[in-house]
């Protein structure tokens, strides 16, 4: 048994009871809380780093051998997603340290974030289907606490929707796993993969696994399924929905990127279904925040329509697509949390979440005009940054897979995207505040915040100027997402340790 | 006997989404519990139970007429996970009630669609900081 293997779930569950005994004193939780997370990241590089030299970390969870047992698996892909989530998670604690709030309230807001990390990953790591549905609630158990913290009317209103869509999606995945298993008999994905690659599946297993492919659509906020997320994830606070828009959505995305990739390696009618869902997800999801008026809004709905170019990577299936979805997700994830962290800045100095209260920020302060811009522009996908990378991959792809409109799509969407982040721009920073310059509050707030933005802002544009390797690594990912030979490997392993 | 099962599930799943589209809200909450009980019946109903006798395995047992014991095991965890998740859920509707006076869907929606009050701090109402009356009251009682 590898302990780097179990060291992304043992980590941030660790320190959430490490927290939880030193509960009395905040800086005691903050210092541990912070450790903990700092570790987290640590472990991601270092995965990272192993997963970049071609080795896969699997095991069995004590010693009960596959299928039976439950099995791990850490490959390029997952390694990634739990160093960034150790990016991501570790930037919202540090954002939210010295926040002017109750001590009780921080203190929570640590406890409840390493518990969503733990059930994040959690869900990046598991190769057992049963296993990913109890990480799944885990995470959303962290998530419904963070984002109910503080209460209110308008918090708890949007916390009641999260709450009832969430809740039905994860009651469907667990009956997607009961069909799967009593379909096929079996929980583990290599098992599972085994059955579907050799066209052994029975109508009932794969329509165990449609189902199952909603469940996570509804996870991912895909289109017609993303209701939830731009109805509730502007009322939670300012770190929280960074983490939300950073994190949650993508452990959805995630999921059905291993399941797809898994089970049907070579294009068919599910890809030409995503393909479809993914276009509309793009489209859907821009047009709608080009009708909000409030930063936060604005920026939900390019979650909607930014996890569709991922889908649409995981829709072509070549592996140029795939690697570009996988480059999409590790650059949406910092440049999207960034975003939120930033619009939270900017609301907290002009004393307004909505565009029209907004203004002058670009004359009060030129720094935070400039943090703005580089996540703004990489998410519409200016070049050099990172954001054209990933669009240019998939623009690529989309043509040569031969679907040119599905790239035209693309292109529209960022097109629109443009327009969005300018209407951001000129409203809250080029235009004069409404009650005058001196509206603008004198007082920063707390630095750790601006360090939060300016360190990922920092890692766009390296992203951007260091694509070569970042794809280079993603394009492995893709080879290895379809050959999936550690999975494949899995029931096989008789004896192993 | 799978068919009662099927067909109880089936029910009970229609049963709760009906429940779910209601306009009050402690109907959609209890509808999220129907539905997850039917969710439970129906893995445990899918999930190849052959036997009839328990999965107890004692020397000289045949093993083919015992039950499959993994759906048990798969139902008690989604039990035990969905009764946690069912009791924050009706927190949340408890202190939705207490804050709305009173629980409907699109009163809901409404205050979500509302536009962001300005001077908040961070997002947080009532001004700053946490005003203590907001915070649940057994919050600190829990230690």
């Amino acid at each position: 048994m590898n302990l780097l293997l179990i060291l992304p779930i043992l980590l941030p569950l660790t320190t959430l009871m490490l927290c939880l005994l030193a509960r009395r004193r905040l800086a005691w939780v903050t210092l541990i809380s912070l450790v903990g997370s700092t570790l987290l990241l640590i472990t991601g590089l270092w995965l990272v780093w192993f997963a970049a030299q071609g080795n896969v970390l699997s095991g069995q969870m004590g010693s009960w051998q596959a299928p039976y047992g439950i099995s791990l698996v850490i490959d390029r892909l997952s390694a990634a997603m739990v160093a960034i989530s150790g990016v991501i998670g570790l930037g919202t604690l540090v954002y939210m340290h010295r926040q002017p709030m109750a001590s009780e309230f921080l203190r929570d807001a640590h406890l409840f974030v390493h518990g969503l990390l733990t059930g994040i990953c959690g869900a990046f790591i598991t190769a057992d289907i049963f296993n990913l549905y109890v990480w799944f609630e885990v995470l959303l158990m962290g998530s419904f606490a963070l984002i109910s913290l503080g209460g209110g009317q308008r918090r708890l209103a949007g916390a009641m929707t999260y709450l009832v869509l969430n809740l039905l999606a994860t009651l469907l995945f667990l009956l997607a796993a009961g069909l799967v298993y009593g379909a096929s008999g079996t929980l583990n994905m290599g098992e599972l993969a085994l059955i579907f690659r050799s066209g052994e599946a029975t109508t009932s297993a794969t329509l165990g696994v449609t189902l199952m492919l909603l469940a996570f659509s509804i996870k991912g906020a895909l289109f017609p399924v993303f209701g939830w997320l731009p109805a509730s994830y502007h009322v939670a606070w300012v770190p929280v929905s960074a983490l939300f828009a950073g994190l949650l959505t993508k452990v959805g995305v995630y999921a059905l990127i291993r399941l797809v990739t898994l089970l049907w390696p070579t294009p068919g009618l599910a890809h030409d279904i995503l393909l479809w869902v993914a276009c509309a997800t793009m489209l859907v999801g821009v047009l709608g925040a080009a009708a909000q008026t409030e930063i936060r809004r604005i920026l939900s709905f390019h979650i909607v329509s930014q996890v569709g170019y991922m889908v649409l990577g995981l829709a072509l299936a070549t592996p140029l697509a795939l690697a570009g979805a996988v480059f999409y997700l590790i650059h949406h994830i910092i440049v999207k949390a960034n975003l939120f962290f930033i619009g939270g800045l900017a609301s907290r100095l002009t004393g307004s979440e909505r565009l029209a209260g907004m203004g002058g920020l670009y004359a009060a302060r030129p720094l935070l005009a400039v943090l703005f811009a580089i996540p703004a522009l990489s998410l519409a996908g200016i070049p050099p940054l990172s954001g054209f990378w990933a669009k240019l991959i998939l623009i690529r792809a989309s043509l040569e897979a031969g679907f040119g409109w599905a790239a035209f799509i693309a292109l529209l969407t960022g097109a629109i995207t443009v327009l969005s982040m300018s209407k951001i721009w000129n409203e809250a920073f080029l235009k004069p505040h409404p009650n005058g310059d001196q509206a603008v509050q004198a007082d920063n707030g707390p630095r750790s915040a601006w360090l939060v933005a300016a360190v990922l802002a920092l890692m766009t544009v390296l992203l951007g100027f260091g694509a070569g390797p970042a794809m280079e690594y993603a394009w492995q990912a893709s080879l290895q997402l379809t050959e999936a030979s550690a999975y494949l490997q899995l029931p096989a392993k008789e004896g192993a340790p | 006997m799978e068919w009662v099962a099927a067909v109880t599930a089936g029910s009970m799943a229609g049963l709760g989404i009906w429940m779910m589209l209601d306009q009050h809200l402690i109907r959609v909450v209890l509808g999220i519990t129907v539905f997850s009980n039917a969710v439970n019946l129906g893995v445990l109903a899918a999930g190849r139970h052959v036997g009839e006798a328990p999965a107890f395995i004692a020397p000289g047992v045949d093993a083919a007429a015992l039950v499959n014991p993994l759906p048990q095991a798969l139902v008690l965890t989604a039990i035990v996970i969905g009764f946690a998740l069912f009791v924050f859920a009706l927190s949340i509707l408890k202190r939705t009630y207490e804050l709305h006076g009173k629980n409907d869907t699109d009163q809901v929606t409404a205050v979500v669609e509302q536009p962001a009050p300005d001077g908040q701090e961070n997002g947080v109402e009532q001004g700053g900081t946490l005003d203590v009356d907001e915070r649940d009251p057994s919050a600190g009682e829990r230690e």
